[in-house]
């Protein structure tokens, strides 16, 4: 039953991007890329619990994935709000 | 309170917040908010994420976190707008890499045959990603050659490689335990995201970093699967989506299928035996000086050349000149001008140039024609009137800007060498179409300097 209620999410969650992300316009495409890296990395919230386990070869490659996760999480943010911070209207 | 009843509670926060920033980003003026709604909605989900009880050591999440932080936020000031989509490509390997590792470790603790069939697809998309998006990296900063890179047999080693690598998926999914199936499998994969892109050429770009991009999502939407965790697989197929949007934008505007993008290398160049009859008519500076001085209303349309020659500065302080002399200054921006979507808004955002002027193609088209002076800077493809006009061109059919439309052209071009295509652009041999040749960025200074001079 997991596995089907874990779909649902996913549709649904499809859907709802394919609507929002329809809406950007092309001048924000290159802020909206690098915005997505830095939500992608939210795959750190899975490395946490593995980093922080007893086991050794989970706490590696945890560890690891932690350290990849947050370097996608800060630097996506940090470098989309300097690219939106540029555009200006006239 | 149940700990895990409050962690899932504001993972819906966090998801809540993802899509309102993702909502904010529809226009230039609230994006920023967007993306620190999106932040916000990050945070919360890490601070609460901590409070989990099966974590019992923060010393090594502590390091990883600070170290992975410092590494971020670094390369996001460093960075110049110009190698954007190298930094865009490194970060979707670098999120590709890290749900790899989580699948390893959720397929190592817990084989029952679900979590093991979404880990290996989570691992799959995951390398490929990173090993893919590596040598897209390679490309983009040149480190290897932009050209599509081919060896004979290489149709089938892919197919021999493709069989391998779903044989070793299968037999990771059915023993789980031994693990010798697994790391075939990371290798393997591996080497798929190498023999996948190298044989891309650059001008094909745009399309594979969206693509990556949106893998980069899918793999943390598959090891959401892995952690049944609700907000992986959300935040996943939004990036996911986004991804396949854009992708799907890029090979429109290329007129070609992704099928096509990804196995173009395979293709016999296609050699177009279309001549085009005329003459190129080239113009110094100073005599595009007394035209540009009677314009009413000048469109610019910048392609990777203006990057290259950094001249979206000296075309910033041209349009301030042509605006005090009473000029309209708009750009046409052509979806795949640059190397990955959006690149020339950035590049024209940082030179200061304001975001209502900056058109997209569709928007310019139909009222071309009343253009005073069209300035091509370091385009080609993008502005080959052959897409339009002549059938059996190797782009006919591509959308292109209409650029020979209208009343004047002058092209800024260092030589007379062709596009990324290869092909010859009857653009330059019309009647209204005068070539400025020389570096991009001092023809337009000279320009700038005649205004200030009379």
């Amino acid at each position: 039953m997991t596995a089907i209620y874990l779909l649902f999410i996913l549709i649904l969650s499809v859907f709802v991007g394919f609507e929002l992300i329809r809406k950007v316009p092309a001048t924000l495409h290159t802020p909206l890329m690098s915005g997505a890296n830095a939500i992608s990395g939210i795959s750190l919230l899975g490395a946490l619990a593995l980093a922080g386990s007893n086991n050794d070869l989970s706490a590696l490659f945890g560890s690891l994935a932690v350290f990849l996760a947050t370097i996608n999480v800060v630097g996506g943010y940090v470098v989309t709000d300097r690219m939106l911070s540029m555009f200006k209207k006239k | 309170m149940n700990q895990q009843l409050l962690i899932n509670f504001v993972y819906v926060l966090a998801a809540t917040l993802f899509i309102f920033g993702l909502k904010q980003l529809s226009h230039p003026s609230s994006a920023r908010r967007g993306n620190l709604l999106s932040a916000l909605g990050m945070l919360l989900a890490i601070v609460i994420t901590l409070l989990d009880k099966s974590i019992v050591s923060f010393e090594w999440i502590a390091i990883s976190m600070v170290c992975g932080a410092l590494v971020g936020g670094f390369a996001a000031r460093k960075v110049a707008m110009t190698s954007m989509p190298e930094l865009v490509s490194l970060f979707n390997g670098i999120g590709g890499l890290a749900s790899s590792a989580i699948a390893i470790v959720a397929l190592l603790a817990n084989p029952s045959p679900f979590v093991a069939a979404v880990s290996v697809l989570a691992l799959l998309i995951g390398n490929v990603t990173f090993s893919g998006s590596l040598v897209a990296w390679a490309k983009l900063s040149e480190k290897i050659s932009g050209r599509p890179l081919l060896f004979s047999g290489q149709k089938y080693a892919n197919a021999l490689l493709i069989v391998m690598m779903l044989a070793a998926a299968v037999a990771t999914v059915v023993y789980p335990l031994q693990p010798q199936w697994l790391w075939a499998l990371v290798a393997l994969s591996l080497l798929m995201g190498i023999l996948v892109v190298l044989p891309i050429g650059g001008a094909d770009m745009p399309v594979v970093i969206s693509l990556l991009n949106s893998y980069s999502g899918l793999a943390a939407c598959a090891a959401g699967f892995a952690l049944e965790n609700n907000l992986l697989i959300v935040a996943g197929a939004l990036v996911g989506a986004s991804g396949i949007i854009l992708t799907n934008i890029m090979c429109k505007a290329m007129n070609r299928s992704l099928s096509h993008v990804l196995l173009s290398g395979f293709q016999d160049v296609v050699k177009s035996t279309l001549t085009i009859e005329g003459e190129i008519k080239p113009m110094s500076a100073d005599d595009a000086y007394y035209v540009l001085d009677a314009a009413q209303s000048v469109l610019v349309i910048p392609g990777y050349g203006m990057a290259v020659a950094q001249a979206q500065h000296a075309m910033k302080e041209l349009q301030q000149v042509l605006e005090k002399n009473g000029a309209e200054v708009v750009y046409a921006i052509h979806p795949v001008a640059g190397r990955m979507p959006g690149h020339m808004n950035v590049l024209l955002a940082e030179a200061d140039v304001p975001y209502d002027v900056l058109l997209e193609m569709d928007a310019v088209n139909p009222r071309i024609s009343s253009f005073d002076v069209a300035i091509v800077i370091g385009a080609n493809d993008v502005v080959n009137p052959a897409a339009r006009e002549m059938v059996g061109s190797p782009i006919y059919g591509m959308p292109v800007i209409n650029a020979d439309l209208a009343k004047n052209v002058f092209v800024l071009k260092r030589g007379m060498a062709t596009g990324f295509a290869g092909i010859d652009n009857p653009l330059f041999f019309k009647d209204n179409c005068r070539m400025i040749f020389g570096d991009a960025k001092q023809t337009l200074t000279q320009l700038t300097r005649q205004f200030a001079e009379q």
